[in-house]
């Protein structure tokens, strides 16, 4: 990949400065190194202030740690955004009657779309959810589709998270920072906002509501607790939104509700925005061994008297293989072709396909169906030999638990060293928000960058930054 | 209001007012230190059992008490919950777990209280530091107690911080005088000798309150006034007749919002009315260790109705 020519968003493929950058440019080359050291050093104490953190899993001692933060903005123009938008919007509906499809009729297995093991044999296939319709029809209420860039016009998609995606809380503070930090830059540039995007969820999910629903509907966030990863963010969301930040054992089902204990009794809830896996929300219904979740909750939600946001069973479209099929997905449910792009995937269940695995292993991304957060991937081109060859026992061992797919080119956008500028590898995660009402896809989004040179992996559990992402008005 | 949250701040402020509490202990027992006016192991036993942590002392350093293990015990020991150190970071946990019903303002105060603390506390603290370390905890402390008081509504959130500060607060002064008391009663032997005097001038500092009993009951110390002082006179704002006050009102504002008395708001009045209307004359007829060990219980039983009244566990 070390050959083949990497865009930069800044800068293209040559030493120009691309137009939605040119302002921002101007400005930076105005400013002293050493002020903009002193402003970097200043974002990192008032990230630490706030208490924006995450925790490692599997690091006992640095309990809490912050996701690096770069001071350098990722510059979206305004017409690149809107036709990311219509993808979006198209990817997303799509895998919303995909989802209605699969837990009802399964027309597109009788179609002969996708072969039915694909789905019945899918472990994130929910049975439960055969025949049962979400309040508003809705799925996916929150989306974040992770793109990818390798030229001016080249986007790709990398994941759906249609299961529930993290990370709008860093899209918030980090602008919340930059306004802070470089007012300035906010009067040269007409930037899209996004510090709506808290009002617009609880809107959102509003309109989802069951209709058992009286007056405004009572809407909470569900976290695992003080101890996950990204406790930060529920409170985060739950305050930003004046709702309730509830766990596990503050509910429990009363005469065919869910409902939270307040210190003045038990009240109903009707929207929950869930931050914990399927598998933990009922030890009825799922998990018996799970300490975290209600015992009934299900038996409430099938019977329409609750929305659970994600929908339960939501998870199949974060299947690795289940994403090699998006464009007939696409295809299959809105009669178009799909207008953002699938990285090419070889699903090593198949012969065919493993077989081109091993052979081009170095060249290769393999990743397993069911993995996130960066773990248990291989990356050919950087790996060494005993990690190729290791890996190769693991693929042979268990084909069908991967995928791979060729190494792109990913875009960079630089980032503000003691050198100076410097490019560093991007990714793109923008957020979409589902309701009968319609598809609202906040303008920007989180931007991930690979803080070591050359990398590709971006997320925070990897050593992965964050930059603060604008869409400008054209 | 969730039950849990409800739980979380008034956890969060009881241990606030802990740390706060038991820094002043320690700054109390290193001026008798320096001053070397009685024993000072002494006064450190009675400060590590005032603290309420006198057998878990003994279990993990041994039998002798040094100054030296004393404060570093209290001040930042990890196998003592109820240093300053494990006192902070639990109130820090619990600003995490209430994060939605506090102002980024406090939750910032109390973030950079546990960042300064954490900090400064990372190693033994030498001695010529001391008094500039308590002095910032003493100020961090009280600037999550500004920023509650500037910042939040006055609301059912507030009442459950409030509730949490002062009940915290009673218990505290009360155990000061439980492990003090001798020197109060009135006694045929050395009446105002530079012993008692010292002993007296412990209680007071203990409290932060020489310059308001000396502005109250003039400059000549006299242990019934002390007594009054620290159990009655609701003009001061660490005594028990105050703090139950205080108490009561929260919990009054929370019943007009709920609707109807609940037994904890029952059970707060009745203590007031049975140990707090009396004189001081009558508390010391009634025994005062007998009294004081009688207000420990009362208010703990006051903690545990609270508990189940607002729901904060089931």
């Amino acid at each position: 990949m070390a050959d083949r020519p990497i865009f930069d968003e800044m800068t293209g493929l040559g030493d120009e400065v691309r137009q939605p950058y040119a302002n921002f440019h101007g400005w930076f080359e105005g400013e002293d190194p050493r002020h903009l050291r002193a402003k970097q050093r200043e974002a990192e104490e008032l990230f630490r202030l706030t208490g924006i953190t995450f925790n490692v899993y599997g690091r006992a001692e640095a309990e809490e740690r912050l996701i690096p933060f770069d001071i350098i903005p990722r510059i979206i123009a305004g017409r690149e955004w809107q036709r990311l938008s219509r993808g979006i919007e198209q990817r997303v509906r799509a895998l919303n009657a995909f989802l209605y499809d699969i837990y009802h009729g399964q027309e597109i297995i009788k179609a002969g779309r996708i072969p039915q093991d694909m789905i019945s044999r899918n472990d994130a296939f929910e049975p439960q959810m055969i025949g049962v319709t979400p309040p508003g029809r809705v799925y996916t209420h929150i989306v974040g589709i992770d793109l990818v860039r390798t030229g001016p016009d080249q986007f790709y998609v990398l994941e759906d998270n249609g299961r529930t995606p993290s990370g709008v809380s860093y899209m918030l503070e980090n602008r919340e920072t930059m306004l802070q930090m470089f007012p300035e830059l906010f009067t040269r540039n007409r930037v899209q906002p996004v510090q709506t995007y808290p009002t617009d969820l609880l809107n959102s999910l509003s309109a989802c509501a069951p209709d058992c629903a009286e007056g405004k509907p009572c809407v909470a966030v569900m976290t695992p607790g003080i101890y996950n990863s990204a406790y930060f963010e529920h409170a985060f969301l739950a305050d930003q939104m004046g709702v309730e930040l509830v766990e596990g054992n503050d509910m429990r089902v009363m005469d065919g509700r869910l409902c939270m204990r307040t210190t003045q009794g038990y009240k109903p809830i009707d929207v929950i925005y869930r931050r914990i896996d399927d598998a933990f929300l009922d030890p009825l219904n799922f998990n018996p061994e799970s300490a975290l979740g209600v015992p009934g909750i299900m038996d409430v939600y099938r019977a329409g008297r609750l929305t659970i946001a994600n929908a339960p069973g939501t998870g199949i479209c974060d299947d690795k293989a289940i994403y090699s099929y998006m464009p007939e997905i696409v295809e299959f449910y809105t009669g178009e072709r799909p207008l953002l792009e699938n990285v090419p995937t070889w699903r090593c269940a198949e012969p065919a396909a493993l077989a081109y695995v091993l052979d081009n292993l170095k060249e290769l991304v393999v990743k397993e169906v069911h993995g996130s957060g960066g773990y248990g991937m291989l990356i050919g081109p950087t790996s060494s030999k005993k990690e190729l060859s290791d890996f190769r026992k693991k693929l042979m061992a268990r084909p069908s638990n991967y995928i791979a797919q060729p190494t792109l080119a990913l875009s960079t956008v630089p980032i503000f060293t003691k050198a100076g500028l410097s490019p560093r590898h991007v990714d793109l995660r923008p957020y979409v928000l589902v309701s009968p009402q319609g598809i609202n896809i906040t303008p920007g989004g989180l931007t991930r960058v690979a803080l070591k040179k050359g990398s590709l992996v971006v997320n925070s559990s990897q050593g992965g930054g964050t930059k603060d992402t604008w869409v400008l008005e054209d | 209001m969730l039950g849990k949250t409800a739980n979380g701040l008034f956890w969060m402020y009881r241990q606030l007012e802990r740390a706060e509490n038991i820094a002043r202990l320690i700054e109390t027992g290193q001026r008798i230190a320096l001053t070397r006016l009685g024993s000072t192991e002494e006064e450190w036993k009675s400060v590590l059992q005032t603290s309420g942590s006198l057998a878990g002392y003994y279990e993990h350093l041994g039998d002798e008490i040094t100054r030296d293990h004393a404060v570093d015990w209290l001040l930042r020991s990890k196998d003592n919950p109820g240093s300053v150190m494990s006192c902070i970071a639990q109130a820090r946990h619990n600003a995490r777990l209430v994060r939605t019903a506090i102002t980024t303002e406090v939750w910032e105060a109390t973030n950079t209280a546990y960042m300064t603390a954490k900090d400064q506390l990372a190693r033994k603290v030498a001695d010529r530091d001391l008094p500039g370390v308590l002095r910032m905890l003493r100020q961090r402390t009280g600037m999550v107690r500004g920023t509650t008081h500037g910042t939040m509504l006055r609301n059912e959130i507030y009442d459950f911080a409030r509730i949490g500060t002062f009940l915290e607060r009673a218990d505290n002064t009360a155990r000061i005088i439980d492990v003090k008391y001798y020197v109060l009663l009135p006694s045929v032997m050395s009446v105002g000798s530079s012993i008692d005097n010292v002993q007296w001038e412990i209680l007071l500092r203990s409290v932060s309150g020489r310059g308001g009993f000396r502005m109250a009951y003039g400059a000549q110390t006299d242990p019934h006034d002390i007594a009054q002082f620290l159990i009655l006179d609701r003009r001061m704002p660490r005594s028990l007749a105050f703090c139950i006050g205080k108490i009561i009102d929260n919990m009054a504002y929370l019943s007009a919002d709920y609707g109807g008395q609940l037994p904890c708001c029952v059970m707060a009045e009745e203590v007031q009315q049975k140990y707090l209307r009396l004189s001081i004359d009558e508390v010391f007829e009634y025994g005062l260790h007998e009294y004081i060990q009688k207000m420990l219980g009362e208010m703990a039983a006051l903690g545990r109705q609270i508990e189940i009244d607002y729901r904060f566990y089931e």
